[in-house]
């Protein structure tokens, strides 16, 4: 067993008098695909915007490559390392797909205004570097002839796919999909599962994935947790938890 | 030519001056409004503030014995460009990021009282009575014969329109090219995506506030010029004025802004022209009233998608 990149303890996440998550626990070694899986309204979203900072969990600890990220913003979050897509995608806009991907690399970015002013050498190679970077996942998600585009007009398994560069140029340690299958076909479907693997044979990142095709799930996954109304049902390789007569009976109902 | 067309166009002369300055104001209102949505009204006041800086400056300034009106003029303008990005920037901080995640209504009336608040205190400190400041900058350049009908656009009148086409000009190119211009269409976009990928946010709304209080303390250091006068409550009736100008353009646009103050300054000035000076007010805001009724979005802004 490697050791663990993000572990999520006794996470618990109160709305008011609702409980929407109790006491789910999660482990991600490094290199590891693993997914969050469970029925409608199980809350695997809430655990997923308790973990990057989305929202403040109201009890449990969130512990990434050894450092306690409960409660800590968004943006640091991000900077150490975490990033996440949303289940509908947030990409921005009205801007250009080029933009969308310098835009997150914000944090790599130059921050002097005044060389950027002057357009010294050494701005203008990082800002090559941004490029060509954003250049890169371009072409590894087959984008790069939309880079001009307005990011908003793209077809949607696109946004997707651009959703995900947008992540990989922030050079995370975790990558968390939030279904990123959800609206996709088939042949999409496909292309998305290799990606996921790709990256993390090639990349050496580590996916928390949240996803309601069960295809995509067992065929890719290194270990899986179901959540069921909150609280954590069962945990295993693909195999075991497609014996388990648990998870069986929360998703298709008792016999 | 005759007579009245020479009139004519001294009117939309005169009216693209003032509009410059709403534009330049207007934009302050447009940027925070379009990153976090709410309506910045302490924002006339940093304008007012401006133009206090640049007087206090200028006077300073030729007691040292300064007499080029040029680089008295540059000074005086750094001088209150920094002074009110101070106020812009600390007005964010002390005033607006504590009530961030409460309701708007709550920043609202926060903004209100924090422009009541600087109106009072410079009324305080420098007075309530008119200051005046003799004009630097005399003469203008005359189309027509002297005797008969012309127009004539002082050199005044010029330095505020190339200063505002020059400060639009700088700001676009931010917007479009910088970093930290795509950091601040994207926060404009999905405030909380852009925290998600590593992006301090607080970072991007300040350097929002203190852009719009730059180009604010330029528009008073101007019109400040331009009339000779400043009391404390100048801020109050630019600044309702800039925010009309900031709807008319469609709030949340720059370019919207621009357009909507030369549009506002332009129909206060034929009004002027071939009403009566009294009645600009009432045509400003009746425009408001107008837009608001029958074209919401302004001009070019897009109609309101309820963010998620």
């Amino acid at each position: 067993m490697t050791k663990n990149l993000l572990t999520v303890k006794d996470l618990t996440m109160r709305f008011g008098g609702l409980l929407a998550v109790n006491g789910v626990n999660l482990e991600v070694g490094e290199k590891q695909i693993v997914s969050v899986i469970g029925p409608n309204g199980a809350g695997k979203t809430t655990v997923f915007n308790c973990v990057s900072g989305f929202y403040i969990p109201s009890s449990g600890s969130v512990m990434f490559q050894g450092k306690e990220l409960r409660g800590k913003p968004g943006h640091l979050i991000a900077r150490e390392g975490m990033v996440r897509t949303f289940q509908n995608v947030r990409l921005f806009k009205e801007m250009t797909v080029i933009e969308n991907l310098l835009v997150a690399q914000h944090i790599h970015a130059e921050h002097n205004m005044l060389k950027g002013f002057f357009m010294t050498p050494g701005f203008k190679n990082r800002e090559q570097e941004l490029m060509d970077r954003a250049a890169h996942w371009l072409e590894r998600v087959g984008l790069i002839e939309f880079a001009n585009r307005e990011a908003g007009n793209l077809a949607y398994g696109q946004q997707r796919r651009l959703e995900i560069a947008r992540c990989m140029v922030t050079e995370p340690k975790l990558l968390m999909l939030d279904e990123p299958a959800a609206g996709l076909n088939p042949n999409e479907t496909k292309a998305l599962d290799e990606l996921i693997v790709q990256l993390r044979d090639e990349q050496g990142i580590s996916i928390l994935l949240i996803e309601h095709d069960m295809g995509l799930v067992m065929g890719i996954s290194d270990q899986i947790y179901v959540v069921n109304q909150g609280e954590p049902l069962a945990e295993g390789t693909p195999a075991e938890i497609q014996g388990n007569p648990e998870v069986i009976k929360a998703y298709l109902g008792e016999e | 030519m005759s007579e009245s067309i020479y009139y004519f166009l001294q009117q939309i002369a005169n009216g693209l001056t003032i509009g410059s300055t709403y534009a330049l104001i207007a934009i302050g209102y447009t940027m925070v409004y379009g990153i976090i949505g709410m309506i910045n009204f302490a924002h006339g006041e940093v304008y007012m503030i401006g133009t206090y800086v640049a007087f206090i400056a200028l006077a300073g300034l030729s007691m040292l014995g300064i007499d080029n009106p040029f680089l008295l003029i540059g000074i005086a303008l750094a001088v209150s460009i920094v002074v009110a990005s101070a106020y812009g920037f600390s007005i964010e901080r002390v005033a607006y990021r504590p009530l961030r995640s409460s309701k708007r209504l709550i920043a609202l009336i926060s903004a209100i009282g924090m422009s009541i608040f600087l109106q009072n205190y410079i009324r305080l400190a420098q007075g309530s009575r008119d200051i005046a400041m003799p004009s630097m900058i005399k003469g203008g350049f005359l189309f027509g014969s002297p005797e008969g009908s012309h127009i004539m656009i002082s050199y005044m009148q010029v330095i505020i329109m190339v200063t505002t086409v020059l400060c639009m000009v700088g700001l676009t190119l931010f917007i479009t090219r910088s970093r930290m211009g795509r950091a601040c269409r994207a926060c404009a976009q999905d405030i909380g995506m852009t925290n998600l990928l590593g992006i301090n946010s607080n970072n991007v709304i300040a350097v929002t506030f203190i852009i719009g209080a730059s180009l604010a303390a330029v528009a008073g250091m101007l019109l400040g010029l331009y009339y000779g006068v400043v009391n404390p409550y100048i801020g109050f009736i630019a600044g309702l004025k800039a925010f009309t100008a900031a709807v008319l353009g469609g709030i949340g646009s720059i370019p919207g802004a621009m357009l909507g103050g030369l549009i506002l300054g332009v129909s206060e000035s034929l009004t002027g022209g071939y009403l009566t000076a009294e009645y600009k007010d009432v045509v400003a805001f009746s425009l408001l009233i107008l837009i608001l009724l029958f074209m919401p979005q302004g001009i070019l802004g897009k109609p309101e998608v309820e963010k998620i």
